[in-house]
Parts: structure tokens; C-alpha cells; sequence
């Protein structure tokens, strides 16, 4: 494509088990993801090398102790992929990292194949658990008890933008896309204001507007500035104000409209007069009108609906992107934006096979009605947390999928694929097919890195500082070539 | 007017397509509630047993 998007997700899962007397979350998640066959009998490291979590987009560096596990912690903790992502555990939770991507439809595939995986994991580890310690897990983010846990998005940007340029410019559109990405929610969290149902699942916990912080006064712009590539070049925004979703469409469209905003404000396109009054005040009210009609107050007395910021933003990206070189890619996501926004100022209710605060709130109140029950009921909260359940079988999303109720946007065979290969248009190409290749040769990776042990007494580190190579078209050639991981070194340096 | 000369009246002025296609729409929101009666039912199948317990029992430590 002639946009260049480079795009990635990490979902942390909730997890629990039948019986939750003795239930230890972090040994529970160690668990899971260490029962990944057939690949778990290898090891591979993550390499920690050029991790830096604690550089702050605002320009400094904040004090704190580096990641630094053991050897065999690392190996336990981390299961780099086949498809170039990364499945681990992260304090007290299963995590996937998807591997890099360029568009949004390649997130939405690669997210479901980690969520495949994932459940192959949990499926393999309760074979040899007893019913009652049997582990589930849970694609949402809260346990509607104040403590939340993170689905996050990475959109590499380029050095020269300027921060404050980005929070000028997408804080109305952080704190309003919830619209159609938000997952549904019972209920209130930490505090906030009461409300039956709720769009957002992560609005109630955001505290602040700009910090480093992501487990406790979260806000609204997270600096995280660790851009895994030459930071001379590149930025990282990282987002951690969204809710994970079941919807494919809905992961499609946060992630398109996102990157499409992002790629204005990184070519100079500034997005102004939409400035919020209060944002933290916003997301909230946002969060709590399901008939999307109230306004907001924006910094210039005027008052706009969630939707017709929205709309703004649009308009913004097809005058943008008209001048440009048509982008088949670029014109889908408008296309589908447009079209979803239209919907949600006239009739809401069109999107309840598409949306999952729409498809959750259609099923949970067609429910209600029928068995008269009210929103207090913890069958409702209990419906409402198994949506989130990622087995086939018993998760409710997966169970109004089977019956027509929700409408797939990829195909199933596309996730099967993107399972076990990487995307071919990044440098997840490359470390992926490493791992695919020479499982046994490749000692360590990282997001940028590959490290050798070809048996003589060095470890050989393999650059990947730029996301945008070890493609297919770069280096598909040396893994066709090269039968063994010594001919593909030897090939590389040549 | 009784009912049913209202009824007769309505039914005359309808075209003879609407007068076919009446027991089809019937048809159709008969099956959409069996529909949703069939979904409701197989949730209650899935859905954990006592779910008040299971509920207040799913407490995660926060993340990230």
C-alpha cells in the first residue's frame, strides 16, 4: 500500500478457575501458556536487551528498575512465535503481542490467531487439571471490582512529530471512539458515577490525561516512548485507553480509523477546534449515554456529540487522503467509518451484529425482558463477563456467532494461517520464519533482534532495527535458499 | 363500521401482493421469536451454574 502503517496490539487476559479457593493467578497464567505445543519442548529467550519501557515521550527518562528476569525465568515467562508474536505473562495475566502489521484487517487477524492460540493453551493445560481447578480466560478488562487489566495498541510514528502536536490532536478522538469501540460494560468500577450499562469497559479508570502510568492513575495519553526501531527516526504512541474487543469489525475499525488519524498527525495534518473542556469528564459521560445524543463541551463553548466529533475526524481524513494517491486500504477504513457513523447517529441498534457494546446490550436486555429480570442480577453480570470467554464452546460472543447474532469480518481460515506464519510485509517475516526454520538454532528474539546459537562460542545477533524490512520480498529468498541457520547467516552477511 | 367491515374495508384496498406476502411476514416474526427463544435457551445452557458465585468470586489483579 502507499500508506505506510506499521501497527501492533498486546491483550492481557483475565484469568480464573472453577474452584478459586488456592487460585493463583500468576502460577495459573505460567501455566497456561506453558502447556503451547508442540513448541513449548523448545526454548527460546526473550531478549531484553533493547527494552526500555521507562523512556517518557515527553523527553526524559523516568527512574525504576529494568525488566531483568533469569534464564529459566525468561524461558518460562516467554514464548516468542512462530507467526513473529509473542505469547507471555505479564505480572499476573496471559498476554499476546500480535506480531507487526501494516493495515488493520492484518491486527484483527493476527489478535483472533493469538486468542486461537491462546485457547489451545488453556485447552491444553485443563486436560490435565481436575474439574474443579479447570482455568478460564477472559478477552475483557475488568473484573467489575476496580482492578483493570490492559489491552493496548502501538502505532510507530516518526521522531519529528511533535508529542504535544499528537495530544492535541487525538484527544477528542481517544476519548470518543468508544463508540464503536467499546466492549459493553455491567455496571460502574472505581468509583465512578452509577450507570446500569455502559459502552466503554476501561473509561471509569482513567484518572489523568498525560502520564507514564499504565496500573494506576492511568491516563488518557500514555507516553510510553520505547519505539522498538532507531529512535533517532521513530516514536512509539501507545494506547492504552481501549477496550479489548470480541468484534472483529469493531478491532478493525479502532484500529483503521486510529492509524488513519495517527498518519494525518504524523505528516504534518493537525487536527484542531476539537479540544475537549474536560476530557477525564467526558469519556466517562460518553461511556454512560447509550443513546449517543448528549454533548460535550468542547474547549470553545461549543457543544459536539460523541458522534459528530467523530464525524469531524472523518471529514478531516477524506480531505487528507483525497490528495493523495488512492489507497485501496485507506478508502475501505473511510468507507467503513463513514458508513458505521451514519448508523450510529440514526439507529444505534443496526449495529447490534457488528459493535459489541451494541451486540452485548441487545443480548443482555432481550434477555432481561424475557425472564424479567433487572440489571442487578448477576446472571446479567455473569452474561456479561462469558462474552468475554474464549472458549468456541461456551463464550457467549462465540455462541451468538454460531446463530447469526454477530457478523464475522475476516475469514476463520485467514486466522488458521496467521497462526502459525507471519505477516510477509514486516520484520515479524523475518523472525517469525527464524523460529518456523531454526527452531533449535535460534537462542533468543526480540521485537528488534534475533540471536543465534549456531554451536561455536558466540551468540550472533541479527538487527532488526527498521520494522519496515526483513520482508518477504527482502529476505524470502535467503529462507527458500539456506537449509540450514549457518547458510542463512552465512547468506545475510555476504 | 363493525370490525369486520373495517377489516373488509382494509383488506380491499390492499394490493394483491401485500395480501400474499402478509402470511410470510407472520411467518418470519413467528421464527425470529423461536429464534431468540432457541438463543435464550442454549445461553442458559452455557452459562455457568450459580452464576452469583462465580461472579463475585472473578477478581484479577490489575495489569499492564
Amino acid at each position: 500500500m502507499a500508506i505506510k502503517l506499521l501497527i501492533g496490539t498486546e491483550t492481557e487476559y483475565g484469568i480464573t478457575a472453577k474452584k478459586t479457593d488456592g487460585f493463583d493467578p500468576v502460577s495459573s497464567s505460567l501455566f497456561v501458556i506453558n502447556h503451547l505445543r508442540p513448541f513449548s519442548s523448545l526454548r527460546i529467550l526473550w531478549d531484553y536487551e533493547n527494552e526500555d519501557p521507562l523512556v517518557d515521550a515527553r523527553g526524559f527518562i523516568v527512574e525504576g528498575e529494568k525488566e531483568r528476569p533469569s534464564q529459566e525465568e525468561n524461558f518460562s515467562l516467554n514464548k516468542p512465535l512462530e507467526n513473529g508474536g509473542r505469547l507471555y505473562v505479564d505480572g499476573a495475566h496471559p498476554e499476546y503481542s500480535t506480531p507487526e502489521c501494516t493495515n488493520p484487517r492484518d491486527i484483527v487477524i493476527y489478535e483472533k490467531a493469538g486468542e486461537m492460540t491462546m485457547q489451545i493453551c488453556m485447552d491444553n493445560a485443563n486436560r490435565i487439571r481436575k474439574k474443579e481447578d479447570k482455568l478460564y480466560l477472559y478477552k475483557n478488562n475488568t473484573d467489575g471490582k476496580g482492578n483493570s487489566y490492559g489491552y493496548h495498541e502501538n502505532y510507530l510514528m516518526l521522531r519529528d512529530t511533535s508529542f504535544e502536536r499528537i495530544v492535541q490532536s487525538m484527544t477528542p478522538f481517544l476519548v470518543t471512539r468508544q463508540i464503536y469501540a467499546g466492549s459493553g460494560k455491567v455496571g460502574t468500577d472505581n468509583k465512578a458515577d452509577p450507570a446500569d450499562y455502559q459502552i466503554s469497559q476501561r473509561a471509569d479508570f482513567f484518572e489523568t490525561l498525560i502520564d507514564l502510568n499504565t496500573m494506576a492513575k492511568r491516563p488518557i495519553i500514555n507516553t510510553r516512548d520505547e519505539p522498538h526501531a532507531d529512535p533517532k527516526q521513530f516514536r512509539r504512541f501507545h494506547i492504552i485507553v481501549g477496550d479489548a474487543n470480541m468484534s472483529e469489525f469493531a478491532t478493525y475499525l479502532k484500529v483503521g480509523a486510529t492509524a488513519l488519524a495517527l498518519h494525518m498527525v504524523d505528516n504534518g495534518h493537525f487536527i484542531t477546534g476539537l479540544e475537549l473542556a474536560n476530557p477525564l469528564q467526558a469519556i466517562k459521560a460518553v461511556s454512560r449515554d447509550l443513546t449517543l445524543k448528549k454533548t460535550v463541551r468542547l474547549v470553545n463553548g461549543k457543544d459536539y456529540t460523541p458522534v459528530e466529533i467523530q464525524k469531524a475526524y472523518l471529514e478531516e481524513a477524506y480531505n487528507y487522503f483525497n490528495k493523495l494517491e488512492r489507497d485501496p486500504v485507506v478508502y475501505e477504513i473511510m468507507s467503513h467509518w463513514g458508513d458505521t457513523l451514519d448508523k450510529l447517529e440514526k439507529d444505534p441498534c443496526e449495529l447490534n451484529t457488528k459493535i459489541d457494546w451494541l451486540i452485548k446490550h441487545e443480548l443482555l436486555t432481550t434477555y432481561a425482558r424475557k425472564k424479567g429480570e433487572n440489571w442487578d442480577n448477576p446472571r446479567l453480570a455473569m452474561m456479561d463477563l462469558q462474552y468475554h470467554d474464549i472458549r468456541p464452546d461456551k463464550g457467549l460472543y462465540y455462541t451468538l456467532m454460531r446463530d447469526g447474532y454477530v457478523t464475522p469480518f475476516v475469514s476463520e481460515g485467514m486466522i488458521f494461517l496467521a497462526k502459525d506464519n507471519p505477516p510477509r510485509d514486516t520484520r515479524a517475516f523475518f523472525r517469525g520464519m527464524c523460529i518456523k526454520r531454526f527452531p533449535k538454532e535460534v537462542y533468543a528474539t526480540s521485537w528488534s533482534s534475533v540471536l543465534f546459537d549456531i554451536g561455536n562460542s558466540t551468540i550472533k545477533r541479527v538487527p532488526l532495527q527498521n520494522p519496515l524490512r526483513g520482508t518477504e520480498a527482502l529476505v524470502g529468498n535467503f529462507f527458500r535458499e539456506s537449509e540450514t541457520a549457518e547458510d542463512l547467516l552465512r547468506d545475510l552477511s555476504a | 363500521m363493525s370490525s369486520q367491515e373495517r377489516e373488509r374495508k382494509r383488506t380491499k384496498e390492499k394490493t394483491e401482493k401485500t395480501e400474499e406476502a402478509k402470511p410470510a411476514v407472520v411467518e418470519k416474526g413467528k421464527k425470529i421469536k423461536e429464534d431468540i427463544d432457541d438463543l435464550l435457551d442454549k445461553i442458559d445452557d452455557v452459562l455457568e451454574e450459580n452464576a452469583e458465585e462465580f461472579v463475585k468470586n472473578y477478581v484479577q489483579k490489575g495489569g499492564e
